[in-house]
């Protein structure tokens, strides 16, 4: 039997599982967290009596189908939670679980790694009390708490209304909701969502609920700045109109749509491509997610579909590994149009919620760019101002450090590719592409000197 | 700096925060179980500056706290357990501090 391996128990990578196990196989599902689910679907912990279908609303449905889709295979297949990959190479995946490092052969890979908050700096964005949108939701589904006492959610992003409307109905205090988007541009981006009325639906059904709940909703704001000496104490927004307005809070809500998590895939062998409709360098995959010898992506951490599309791009990558494997049918034509069609769909949304990359030109110096390496967006641009000074994003993390920390520029990349385009005066593709770097996310010294031995 | 919406019906469990006895509930992250105690989880290495993490997934590595014992845990993906002794700042360069 090959040895097959998904990344990710989100819902791409569970349906992926479904759709092999079907056909006989008996899959490697890797999971970082310690349930199915990923981050959309997460399902709370136990003793956390969270009320799902009020949570999700019309979403309840498809979270019960992918619980007991996993539920009915977990026996049927290796689901390994817990577990991180940290590097990928010559077919071979390097894991840890639990302090332990082992090395796993795959004859096809599947790279169901998700999606995170894509963020732009501004000033205090790195104050506690600022999270991510997708962690404000996260600390809702996975800890049954709010962020703060009074919270304001900003940025732009369809998921800005319906996390504050989430928020509001299990008795939260919020301060407003600011989004970035002009209304205008919103309306004019209605036309290209019109394949989805439902997910339009939604979205003025919980901007709704926020108005009657009295909460202040404002669109096409400046961000100017988060205050607080030690943490947050108030959001600074400049309206249409100029007007400067002040809302008191302690904690603050911040994301612009989604970037996937594509470091792994890097590493894999994926081959990048610039989509400047979007901004962002996203692996090159052909209809069913076929992205290199023996690699498959899935969900959105290949290309922001939304949860509908993960489960059917799971599904879709399944059936190619099963087809070029010689086990299995041609991948469906019907599912390829839908995984399509949702994420065009996707695509359309990310447009009308637009990632305002021309505030990395008036920034100020002393904005925080790297939170991991503490490097401001002065320090770039005096790197990138001395003679011969780097003009390509790889260069400039060398020089700077910035992208080199923790996180591994997974949350200043985007930021930084629009700051060096910017100021050298190019366009965004021309400053090059972050390369991802093993090992993706930190893993303890002991660790690796273990698996470095194992190896030798 | 947290508030919780909705209660646990776990245990509790005893853990300390820079030596100071706090209280939890059993299956909490320790990400959660130090911000309903406190407004900060550490100490940035540079600076010094307060952060309380990011992204609570497990993606920015902005919540990673020092344990008494030396160990470092990412507290948005670790569970609080009973007796654990968390720093928010490295137990190396607060002994220096007191030289």
């Amino acid at each position: 039997m090959p040895d097959i391996v998904i990344v990710g128990a989100g819902p791409a990578g569970v349906r992926a599982a479904e759709a092999l196990h079907a056909e006989g196989i008996r899959p490697i599902l890797i999971d970082e967290g310690r349930q199915a689910g990923g981050q959309g679907y997460r399902a709370p912990p136990a003793g956390l009596p969270l009320d799902i279908a009020r949570l999700m609303g019309s979403q309840a449905a498809k979270y019960h189908a992918l619980h007991a889709c996993f539920t009915a295979l977990r026996d049927a297949i290796d689901y390994r939670p817990d577990t991180l990959v940290w590097a990928v190479h010559d077919q071979t995946l390097h894991v840890v679980s639990q302090g332990h490092a082992a090395t796993l052969r795959f004859d096809a890979l599947i790279v169901a790694t998700g999606a995170m908050d894509r963020i732009i700096p501004m000033p205090g964005w790195t104050l506690p009390g600022v999270f991510t949108l997708g962690g404000a939701q996260v600390a809702l589904k996975d800890q049954g708490c709010f962020i703060g006492r009074r919270i304001v959610f900003c940025g732009s992003s369809p998921l800005l209304s319906l996390a504050a409307a989430q928020y509001l109905d299990l008795g939260a205090d919020i301060a407003a909701v600011c989004d970035t988007t002009p209304y205008r541009e919103k309306l004019l981006a209605a036309p290209r969502l019109a394949n989805d009325p439902g997910t339009v639906l939604r979205g003025l059904g919980y901007l709704r609920q926020l108005q009657r709940g009295g909460v202040p909703v404002l669109h096409g704001v400046g961000l100017v700045a988060i205050e607080g000496a030690d943490r947050v104490e108030a959001l600074m927004v400049r309206d249409r109109q100029g007007v400067e307005q002040r809302f008191t809070c302690d904690a603050v809500a911040l994301g612009y749509g989604l970037k996937p998590e594509t470091q792994l895939a890097d590493l894999a062998g994926a081959r990048f491509r610039y989509d400047g409709d979007v901004r962002m360098w996203l692996p090159s995959i052909d209809t069913d997610g076929r992205a290199g010898e023996k690699l498959y992506l899935a969900g959105d951490g290949s290309a922001i579909g939304g949860a509908d599309a993960a489960e059917a791009s799971g599904r879709l990558a399944a059936q190619a590994v099963l087809f070029d494997l010689g086990i299995g049918a041609a991948p469906n034509a019907a599912l390829r149009r839908r995984v399509a069609r949702l994420r065009r769909f996707q695509k359309g949304l990310a447009k009308a919620f637009a990632w305002p990359s021309a505030q990395m030109r008036t920034l100020g110096d002393d904005v925080m760019l790297c939170r991991c390496e503490a490097i401001s967006i002065g320090e770039v641009r005096r790197a990138m101002n001395e003679v011969l000074g780097p003009i390509e994003v790889n260069r400039v993390k060398a020089i700077t450090r910035c992208g080199m920390g923790r996180c591994q520029g997974r949350v200043c990349g985007p930021a930084l590719q629009e700051l060096v385009a910017s100021h050298a005066g190019i366009a965004p593709e021309a400053a090059g592409r972050l390369r991802g770097q093993a090992p993706v996310k930190p893993i303890a010294m002991a660790v690796s000197a273990t698996a470095t031995r194992a190896e030798s | 700096m947290f508030a919780r919406a909705i209660e646990r019906s776990t245990d509790p469990v005893e853990f300390s925060i820079d030596g100071r006895p706090v209280a939890a509930r059993a299956g909490e992250s320790l990400l959660v179980a130090m911000l309903t105690n406190t407004d900060h989880l550490r100490r940035h290495e540079f600076g010094g500056a307060p952060r309380a993490g990011f992204c609570l997934m497990g993606a920015c590595q902005d919540c990673w706290v020092w344990l008494e014992d030396g160990d470092r845990v990412r507290a948005c993906t670790t569970l609080v357990a009973a007796r654990m002794r968390v720093r928010t700042t490295p137990p190396a360069i607060e002994g220096a501090d007191n030289a």
